[in-house]
């Protein structure tokens, strides 16, 4: 029997709006509400609400015991979800509820501060980890970092805020001719680790509706019969997706749901294997190995590092600037500082600045606001700008009202 | 394989980018080993010589003759001209049999008692006067020279070259750098889209600089998309060095071109009114002479602007290259371009680019800052965005040197030679 552990990411960013130079100094209306609310109720008509009513279906048919899933949900798409669809936010309370979800801790905006400082990083886990409690009454033991980022050094991080393990990717890089279908533990932190199975995931986050490919069509049948196919000394098979792969980027007339649904069931019914949590797989599984993971590794493109963030000019300038203001920004106490803060680092920022045309240049469009990177870079500079000004009056001010009370 | 091509300018007469494409184009063919002669209104006998042959139609030999039978398709020219100045000089032209004194004046008598016409080889008012006798002198070359295909450059060399095939059979190629549309918008001078349209309905295959041009030419002429090629303009290498800039924090946004419709200057001044409260830094040079020209300067002043303006008039190619390396960044918003090779010109010299998207340019420039030539706060703040912020000129530069590898006048010019054994030569 294979254990298949389901993870779903499931992230929304706050895109700004046209935000020009003379916009600097003048508004702070940094965000484009409409088109955050349409994409927001656009996915959670297509995806969310269909899938969420999916899984229900099947955790009630099969019994958690079988059929379980995990989420990692962003702070920033709960916080959309409460400005622009409520009734979202309470189907996922909903599916928690039935038992059959482990929630994963991650940063709250989603974001790279991993790349840039400790103790943001720290907060901004436990930040997710309070918001999760607060609203699932769940408390987060396993860690996916943004996009599967993961290193050495998060590894310790992460280990000592008290996860048990982590999510990450399974490079070929990192693993060679090691099969990612097995439980591995960090080399320098008692941490374990899940690793994606990049083929099978991509097949259906991907593939499934590509007709040049050649396994076109992928039938659930077929998918079934893949995994039934893996040898079986390999108990563990890791399948780490986007959740928008369900209804949005393979839309519902692509047969994703049919195919979903039938596949689950032929997996239970034909006793191929049983799906569960990440947590269930700390249970059943003894790590195989110990891995070492010196240069932060992703699950973003061919190239599977951060040079979909941070792989040029642009970004490297809009990365350095924003995180220039985390001392001056920690010294402030504002709601909306503290807000526009979290958002600013969320990682889709630097993605839409992405120059990688002509080899991930289509997965890099989805849902992205820009015509050119150079239109998200100055974008960003542009907020970024009237966001520093805004946080060098609130700093002098701090000093200001500290140097009257000594 | 010997090549006649017709073409109006040629280094070192220059009126735009049409004149550096030729050359480009020229010195690509002799590369792969084609012979080229191209022939220009008049041969100021500086240009370079460099396994090429060039020829002025003021040095072709014009027999004495009492008529000149007229090919088959001059009627539908003079159907257009009688609503110009030209008109009566047309109407002559227009008879089926034209008595000797029609020749179109000016004429010179050589020294050896052979007729010659003569040639401004400027735009001036009498254009179309000096077109229809160019494709006459050319129409002499049919048993004057050889050549195996006619490769014509622009609408004002069309009916010579289809005067030359009509008389020897050779294959003609017309080659679209711009089209009236692009000049004159909606509003088309009705003569000269008439000769673009024989030229190019009579030509055995097109080459439009860019896939945008090729969209014009079919959507607006009409012609079957399996005769068109888009093949893209390219650029020759840089054989300077960059001059120093005097030390000053000003920052200069340059425009560059004719002060026409077509190249969208009244959008530059627009952005540049939106900026320059904000960078006072930023100083704006507009280079280049046109029928706006009047207006814009008056729109400048009524802006208050001029002190932070500059106007250069039209310059020599030497000194487009100095305002390059002078320049901050290049502003290119054409309201329609065909290709626009002063955007290569630009990135030759590593100064960040922002073109419009109309502009055929974009199609081969991936890494280049676009935006739609009517979205002046789009495109000031693209201009805030180079000036301002530090991260687009490193990457700009890294990459426009990978682009520039691509576009080289080899290739485009193996690509043309392509289109020629497309017909069987």
């Amino acid at each position: 029997m294979k254990h298949i552990c389901l993870y779903f990411q499931v992230h929304q960013p706050f895109r700004l709006r046209i935000y020009r130079f003379f916009d600097i100094g003048v508004s702070q209306e940094y965000y484009h509400d409409l088109n955050n609310r349409v994409l927001l109720q656009r996915i959670a008509r297509k995806c969310y609400l269909p899938m969420n009513a999916l899984l229900k279906r099947l955790i009630d048919k099969w019994g958690k015991d079988k059929f379980s899933v995990a989420f990692a949900i962003s702070g920033t798409a709960i916080e959309q979800m409460q400005l622009y669809a409520p009734d979202v936010l309470e189907s996922f309370q909903d599916l928690v509820q039935s038992g059959g979800v482990e929630l994963i801790g991650e940063t709250y905006p989603h974001s790279l501060a991993c790349l840039k400082s400790k103790r943001e990083f720290e907060r901004q886990v436990k930040q997710h980890t309070e918001l999760m409690t607060s609203l699932f009454g769940q408390r987060p033991r396993i860690f996916r970092n943004t996009e599967l980022i993961y290193y050495d050094e998060v590894a310790r991080w992460v280990s000592e805020m008290g996860f048990e393990a982590a999510l990450a990717e399974g490079a070929d890089t990192l693993l060679g001719w090691r099969s990612p279908n097995y439980l591995y533990e960090s080399a320098v932190a008692p941490l374990k680790l899940l690793l994606r199975n990049y083929r099978l995931s991509d097949d259906v986050a991907f593939r499934f509706s590509n007709r040049e490919w050649s396994e076109w069509p992928l039938t659930a049948e077929k998918y079934a019969r893949w995994i039934a196919d893996i040898p079986a000394d390999q108990q563990l098979i890791n399948l780490f997706m986007d959740y928008e792969t369900f209804g949005e980027h393979q839309w519902a007339e692509t047969g994703i749901f049919e195919f979903f649904e039938r596949w689950v069931d032929l997996i239970l019914t034909e006793k191929i294997g049983v799906f569960v949590t990440p947590a269930e797989v700390l249970k059943h599984h003894q790590p195989k190995a110990k891995l070492s993971v010196p240069m932060p590794l992703s699950w973003a493109d061919t190239e599977r590092d951060l040079t979909a963030w941070l792989g040029n000019e642009l970004q490297m300038d809009a990365f350095e600037t924003l995180y220039a203001l985390e001392n001056e920004v920690w010294s402030i106490q504002d709601d909306h500082i503290q807000r526009d803060w979290l958002r600013l680092q969320t990682s889709d920022h630097f993605y839409y600045m992405c120059t990688k045309f002509f080899s991930d240049g289509d997965v890099h469009k989805y849902f992205n606001p820009y015509n050119s990177p150079y239109e998200a870079y100055v974008t960003y500079m542009n907020v970024l700008a009237d966001f520093r000004e805004r946080v060098r009056r609130y700093a002098s001010e701090a000093i200001v009202a500290g140097g009257e009370t000594v | 394989m010997k090549v006649l091509m017709l073409g109006w300018e040629f280094p070192p007469r220059i009126a735009g980018g049409l004149a550096v494409a030729c050359y480009g184009l020229v010195r690509g063919l002799v590369y792969h080993g084609i012979k080229v002669t191209f022939v220009m209104p008049l041969r100021t006998g500086e240009e370079p010589p460099n396994g090429y042959r060039l020829l002025g139609a003021n040095e072709i030999d014009i027999p004495f003759t009492q008529t000149v039978s007229l090919p088959t398709f001059w009627h539908q020219v003079t159907f257009y001209g009688v609503r110009t100045v030209l008109g009566p000089y047309l109407e002559q032209l227009a008879v089926p049999e034209l008595r000797f004194e029609a020749v179109p004046e000016p004429v010179t008598l050589s020294s050896e008692g052979k007729l010659r016409l003569e040639f401004s080889g400027k735009y001036g008012a009498d254009l179309l006067n000096e077109v229809y006798r160019y494709a006459y002198a050319v129409s002499h070359l049919a048993d004057q020279e050889e050549f195996d295909v006619i490769h014509a450059h622009d609408w004002l060399t069309y009916l010579g070259g289809l005067w030359l095939k009509e008389k020897t059979g050779k294959p003609l190629v017309v080659h679209v750098h711009a089209t009236e549309y692009d000049r004159s918008g909606e509003n088309p001078n009705p003569q000269v889209r008439a000769i673009e349209q024989m030229g190019m309905e009579g030509a055995d295959l097109v080459i439009a600089v860019s896939f945008y041009t090729r969209s014009v030419v079919i959507e607006k002429y009409g012609i079957p998309p399996e005769k068109i090629w888009a093949i893209h303009n390219a650029v020759l290498p840089k054989d300077r060095q960059p001059i120093e800039r005097p030390p000053s924090n000003r920052k200069v946004v340059t425009f560059l071109g004719r002060v026409t419709y077509q190249k969208g200057p009244e959008y530059f001044v627009e952005a540049a009114a939106r900026l320059a409260p904000y960078v006072p830094e930023a100083h704006f040079v507009m280079a280049g002479t046109g029928d706006l020209l009047r207006g814009i300067i008056q729109r400048v002043a009524q802006l208050r602007l001029g002190a932070r303006f500059s106007f250069t008039g039209f310059l020599p190619p030497a000194e487009v290259e100095r305002l390059f390396d002078l320049s901050d960044v290049y502003v290119m918003p054409s309201v329609s371009e065909p290709f626009g090779i002063s955007a290569l010109e630009a990135l030759r010299a590593g100064v960040p680019v922002i073109i419009s998207r109309q502009s055929g340019v974009a199609e081969v420039l991936s890494h280049a800052l676009i935006v739609d030539f009517w979205d002046v706060e789009g495109l000031a703040d693209l201009i805030y965005g180079v000036l301002r912020y530090k991260g687009i000129r490193p990457f700009f530069v890294r990459h426009a040197q990978a682009q520039l590898s691509q576009l080289q006048w080899e290739r485009a010019s193996a690509r043309v030679i392509e289109a020629y054994r497309s017909l069987g030569l």
